[in-house]
């Protein structure tokens, strides 16, 4: 059996005693497409910043390639990650293409600068999201759209084997966030990725998505996504998707209380 | 306003000519450039307050100097350095809001500042130098330190210039990607005290932190990118010093204000210029 790209036993974090994730189980194989969903406060970036090691597990194993997530990133982050918020300081001075490269620090390592495969990196991925003539242009001055394109390139440009998305479409319209799941999918099968996306769009999400997680502080996993009927519901929101849940034909690995 | 017009030119050759006045521009020269290039830093990753905060706590170090009859300069780079780490340390601890603790570290290394005093009894000269700087008293010693402390400071900004600038647009996101965010946070704030106590022959305690944000916020007005407003902030920092020390001699004036004055109308002057440039564009 092939190592699962992420994998997690026994998975507890608590803040201040309060329970965050309680007894999270979850396998994902290399090479799927996952999404995950919840409403807010379940947890969701909660768990995504555990398997990218930025919170360190109450209780429990979580390993990302056959490694704890903190040992990976040492040896050079194998995890592309976007992050819900991405730009905190829209007047920050730099352009697009010094944000891309930023991708690619970490991999240089301390004190060595970007060369020109890094560069050449870099630019490959701005064309691969379409947005290559934006290069040159200041982060700040870019559209939603186009920033959230930005930053996927900056994942891309780490090389990454996991790539994970916290609310990705978040500040897209309709028509934005489905072109952004397909181009999502189209790389995925290009550079032979795994993908972990998180958001509170169920209807979006299933649609494109080989595996659902359904997170509410506890887990729940669908294979194949029940799509017809959450599709549909996703518009009524998130009370509507939990009242949901007893019905549909799906896999329960944990139950809830 | 006397002094000004006449034999205005033979007096400014007079005073390049002279000894002190040459030592205080190279030192000015050199605290500007390194000011600069940490203000921009500074600005953009909002720790304003840290450098208020570490400058004033460098009181405590340097009244410790004279308690015990030591070169205050030591006792107040140990002093603002360990005020520096505590501040990083009670963040990262996740107890204390970081404005919290450098709230309380520089009011009680203030306050251990004046118990020290008070025990040597000296009350001199000397601390109204250390408060409001007095540059045109500096040595050739001093000068040498400054040089030292400017060329390990731009060598580190220059080694970990791509770093500071991801650290500074997210630090998260630094993390994940490998780069050692907590090692580098320490690193930028131990630098930061070095130059403060350095530049405190020029400007004094009180006014250092002016160096160190006005530079970087002019810059950020004026230009967009990262490399031109390193550049802008440097030449806003030698100019207003150059400026401040010609005209704190003409006019008899103490140098540490005029410069901080001059750097304080240069930022208005850059706030009027980039309203102006937004109201044109659009």
């Amino acid at each position: 059996m092939t190592t699962p790209a992420v994998h997690i036993r026994d998975l507890w974090v608590t803040f201040n005693h309060v329970p965050i994730l309680e007894d999270i189980n979850l396998d994902i194989r290399p090479g799927s497409y996952v999404g995950i969903l919840g409403p807010n406060g379940a947890g969701k970036s909660t768990l995504l910043k555990v398997i990218l090691g930025l919170i360190p597990p109450s209780r429990g194993e979580v390993q990302v390639f056959g490694q704890s997530p903190r040992k990976l990133r040492q040896a050079g982050s194998l995890i592309g990650y976007l992050p819900q918020r991405p730009l905190n300081n829209p007047r920050f001075p730099v352009s697009a293409l010094d944000v891309v490269l930023m991708g690619r620090f970490g991999r240089l390592g301390l004190g060595r600068r970007p060369g020109r495969r890094d560069k050449e990196i870099a630019l490959m991925n701005l064309e691969k999201l379409g947005i290559r003539h934006l290069a040159h242009r200041l982060i700040g001055e870019l559209s939603g759209g186009e920033q959230q394109r930005v930053f996927i390139a900056r994942a891309l440009a780490l090389e990454p084997r996991l790539l994970v998305l916290d609310e990705p479409t978040i500040f897209l319209d309709a028509c934005a966030q489905d072109d952004l799941y397909e181009m999502i999918h189209h790389l995925k099968e290009e550079l032979e990725l795994t993908v972990l996306v998180v958001s509170h769009n169920i209807g979006a999400v299933a649609a494109h998505v080989d595996d659902v997680v359904c997170l509410n502080r506890r887990i729940h996993v669908h294979e194949p996504p029940p799509i017809g009927r959450l599709a549909l519901e996703s518009t009524f929101g998130c009370s509507v998707e939990y009242l949901f849940h007893g019905e549909i034909p799906h896999r329960v690995v944990r139950r809830d209380e | 306003m006397g002094k000004f017009p006449t034999g205005w030119c033979a007096e400014m050759s007079e005073l390049l000519g002279m000894g002190f006045f040459q030592r205080a521009l190279v030192a000015g020269l050199l605290l500007s450039l390194v000011c600069g290039a940490l203000s921009v830093f500074i600005v953009l990753r909002r720790m304003a307050f840290i450098g208020v905060g570490i400058s004033h706590s460098a009181f405590g170090g340097v009244a410790l100097g004279f308690l015990l009859g030591v070169d205050p300069l030591w006792t107040g780079i140990g002093f603002a350095v360990l005020v520096a780490v505590l501040i990083e340390w009670a963040r990262t601890r996740g107890r204390l809001e970081e404005d919290a603790a450098i709230g309380i570290l520089f009011a009680a290394s203030m306050a251990a500042g004046v118990i020290f005093l008070h025990l040597s009894r000296a009350y001199n000269v000397d601390i109204f130098g250390f408060l409001f700087g007095n540059i045109l008293a500096i040595g050739g010693r001093q000068v040498g330190e400054i040089a030292v402390v400017t060329m390990v400071v731009l060598a580190a900004v220059a080694v970990f210039f791509k770093e500071l600038v991801f650290l500074s647009f997210d630090e998260e996101m630094a993390w994940v990607s490998g780069v050692p965010v907590a090692g580098l946070r320490y690193f930028f704030l131990i630098l930061l005290a070095l130059v403060i106590i350095a530049a405190i022959y020029l400007v004094g305690i009180i006014l250092v932190a002016a160096l160190l944000v006005i530079p970087g916020a002019l810059a950020c007005n004026l230009v967009r990118h990262i490399r031109p407003m390193l550049a802008v902030s440097v030449a806003a920092a030698a100019s207003a010093c150059l400026g401040g020390l010609l005209l704190s001699v003409v006019l008899n004036w103490p140098s540490g204000a005029t410069i901080v004055l001059l750097l304080s109308l240069g930022f208005l002057a850059s706030v009027l210029l980039s309203r102006r440039r937004a109201g044109g564009g659009g």
